[in-house]
C-alpha cells in the first residue's frame, strides 16, 4: 500500500545474526506514512530481533534500513535523534520502576530539552487522559496493573510526538482481561494515522487493524498480504502450517 | 584503666578523629574510582571491560599492607630515581589515603558492577529506545534503581574500610592502632590499653551500622 504516500522505513537487504546464529538472513520491506503493518511467525523467527533493529537496539550485519530518510545503520547516524521519532513498546513494559507514571511519561521529553517541564507535564496529562488513566499521575509502576502498566508504557513513548510506533508482542505478558484495554489503545493510534509495526499474536486484532501482514520465518520474509489474503488465502505452505496452529 | 583513660583518653581520641578522617577520605575516592571502573565493566566495550577486570584482580590479590608500602616507599623510589631526585616523598595521610581509596575502590567496583547488573536490560533499553543518551539512562533510570540493591553491600564495605585503617599503621600515619600502641609502651598496660582501643573501634562501627540501616529503611520507601 503505498498510494503515493512518503515511505517512512525502508529496509533493504537486512542481515543479522547473533553468536553463529543467522537470525535475519535476507529481509526487504517498506512501510509507508499511516501505515499499520502485523509482523507474525513463529517464535524463535526473529520477529523481536527484526523490530529491535528498527532503532538500532541490534546493530545490523548488513543491509540498510533508511528511517525518515536517514540511513539508521551508517556510524555517522545521531541514532539518539532518530529515536526520538520511533517510538518502541516492550512485551515486559519497562516503565522506569524508581518513577512515577508522571516522571516516567516526562524524563524523554524534558532531559532532551523537547519542551519545557509544563508543557511536558501537560503533555502527559493529555496523553493519560488519552489511554484512560489521568487518575494515576502519582502512582508508581509496581503499583499498577499490567494492563495499566502496558497504557502508561504507550503513553509514555507518545509524549515524545513519534511519527513511528513499534510494538513488540504488546499484549503476551498480560492476563487476558487486560488484553483489550490495550488493544483498544493501539486501535485508536491506527485510527489516528500513526505508522505503526507490530509484533503480535492477536489474530483477530491484525485481521481488524492490519493493512498488512507479515510472516516471517527462517529470518526471511516468506510471505505479506492484506489480511483478507495473509489470513484466509495463504500461498505459502508454511504460513498455512503455522496459521493452522494459532488460528 | 582509669588512669589510661584520663591520662590518655584524649590523644586516644585525636587518634580516632584522625582515623575518621583518613577512613572518609579514602572512601570519598574510593567511590569516585567505584563509581568508574564499575561503569567500565558494564559498558558494551570488550577493552574496557578488560581494563576493570584487570584492576579489581590487581587489588584483590595484593595484601594491602604490600600496596601500602608500595606506595609509600615503592612510588617515590621509582619518581626519584626516573627524575633523578631525592626530596619526592609522600606523607603517610596521602600514601594511606590513596591506599585505601584503590582498595575500597576495587570492591565498590565490583559492588557497582553486580548492582547495575541487577537491573533489567529492559530498564535500559527504554531509556535509549525514548532517544536518551547512555549516560543521561545511567544515571537517571539504572542507578537509582542499582544503588537500592547496592546500599547493604557499601555500607559492608565501608566497614571494613574503616577497621582497614589500621593497617596503614605500618606506614606511621598516626590512627588509632598506632597511637594505641605509644599508650602500651608508655604505661605496660595492654590489656586495658587494647580493651579500650576495641571498645572504641566497636562503638563507631555501631553507630554507622545503625544509621545505614535508617538510610536503607528510608532508601525503600515508595517502592
Ligand atoms: N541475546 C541473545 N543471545 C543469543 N541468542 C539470541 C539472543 N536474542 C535472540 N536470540 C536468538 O535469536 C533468535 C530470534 O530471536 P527473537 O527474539 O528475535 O525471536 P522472536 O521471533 O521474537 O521469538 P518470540 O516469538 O519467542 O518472541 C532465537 O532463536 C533466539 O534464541
Ligand atoms: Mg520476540
Amino acid at each position: 500500500m503505498s498510494d503515493g504516500k512518503e515511505i517512512k522505513i525502508s529496509v533493504k537487504n537486512l542481515k543479522k545474526s547473533i553468536g553463529d546464529l543467522d537470525v535475519l538472513k535476507d529481509i526487504s520491506i517498506d512501510v509507508s506514512e499511516g501505515e499499520v503493518v502485523v509482523v507474525i511467525g513463529p517464535s524463535g523467527s526473529g520477529k523481536s530481533t527484526f523490530l529491535r533493529c528498527l532503532n538500532r537496539l541490534e546493530e545490523v550485519d548488513s543491509g540498510s534500513i533508511i528511517v525518515n530518510g536517514i540511513d539508521i545503520t551508517s556510524k555517522e547516524t545521531d541514532i539518539n535523534k532518530v529515536r526520538e521519532n520511533i517510538g518502541m513498546v516492550f512485551q515486559h513494559f519497562n516503565l522506569f520502576n524508581n518513577l512515577n507514571v508522571m516522571d516516567n511519561m516526562t524524563l524523554a521529553p524534558v532531559e532532551l530539552k523537547k519542551c519545557s517541564v509544563a508543557e511536558a507535564k501537560e503533555r502527559a496529562e493529555r496523553m493519560l487522559e488519552k489511554v484512560g488513566l489521568s487518575e494515576k499521575q502519582e502512582a508508581f509502576p509496581s503499583q499498577l496493573s499490567g494492563g495499566q502498566k502496558q497504557r502508561v508504557a504507550i503513553a509514555r513513548a507518545l509524549c515524545m510526538q513519534p511519527d513511528i510506533m513499534l510494538f513488540d508482542e504488546p499484549t503476551s505478558a498480560l492476563d487476558p482481561e487486560m488484553v483489550g484495554e490495550v488493544l483498544n489503545v493501539m486501535k485508536n493510534l491506527a485510527s489516528d494515522g500513526m505508522t505503526m509495526v507490530i509484533v503480535t499474536h492477536e489474530m483477530g486484532f491484525a485481521r481488524e487493524v492490519a493493512h498488512r501482514i507479515v510472516f516471517l520465518d527462517g529470518g526471511y520474509i516468506i510471505e505479506e498480504g492484506t489480511p483478507g489474503v495473509l489470513l484466509l488465502n495463504p500461498r505459502e505452505k508454511r504460513t498455512r502450517d503455522f496459521l493452522d496452529k494459532v488460528l | 584503666m582509669v588512669r589510661i583513660i584520663t591520662v590518655y583518653g584524649g590523644m586516644l581520641l585525636e587518634a580516632m578523629g584522625r582515623t575518621l578522617i583518613l577512613a572518609l577520605l579514602g572512601l570519598f575516592f574510593a567511590c569516585i574510582i567505584g563509581l568508574f571502573f564499575g561503569i567500565l565493566s558494564v559498558v558494551k566495550s570488550r577493552i574496557c571491560n578488560v581494563i576493570a577486570q584487570i584492576f579489581v584482580d590487581i587489588i584483590r590479590g595484593v595484601p594491602m599492607i604490600v600496596l601500602a608500602f608500595f606506595i609509600y616507599f615503592g612510588i617515590p623510589y621509582l619518581l626519584n630515581t626516573i627524575i633523578g631526585g631525592h626530596n619526592m616523598t609522600l606523607t603517610a595521610l596521602q600514601a594511606g589515603t590513596a591506599c585505601l581509596a584503590l582498595n575500597c575502590g576495587a570492591y565498590m567496583s565490583e559492588i557497582i558492577r553486580a548492582g547495575i547488573q541487577s537491573v533489567d536490560i529492559g530498564q535500559m533499553e527504554a531509556a535509549r529506545s525514548l532517544g536518551l543518551p547512555y549516560g543521561v539512562s545511567m544515571r537517571k533510570v539504572v542507578l537509582p534503581q542499582a544503588i537500592r540493591t547496592m546500599i547493604p553491600s557499601i555500607i559492608n564495605q565501608f566497614i571494613i574500610t574503616l577497621k582497614d585503617t589500621s593497617i596503614l599503621s605500618v606506614i606511621g600515619f598516626p590512627e588509632l592502632v598506632n597511637t594505641a600502641k605509644n599508650v602500651q609502651a608508655n604505661t605496660f598496660m595492654s590489656f586495658q590499653t587494647w580493651a579500650i582501643v576495641g571498645v572504641m573501634y566497636l562503638f563507631v562501627i555501631t553507630i554507622l551500622s545503625r544509621n545505614a540501616k535508617m538510610v536503607e529503611r528510608k532508601l525503600n520507601v515508595g517502592r
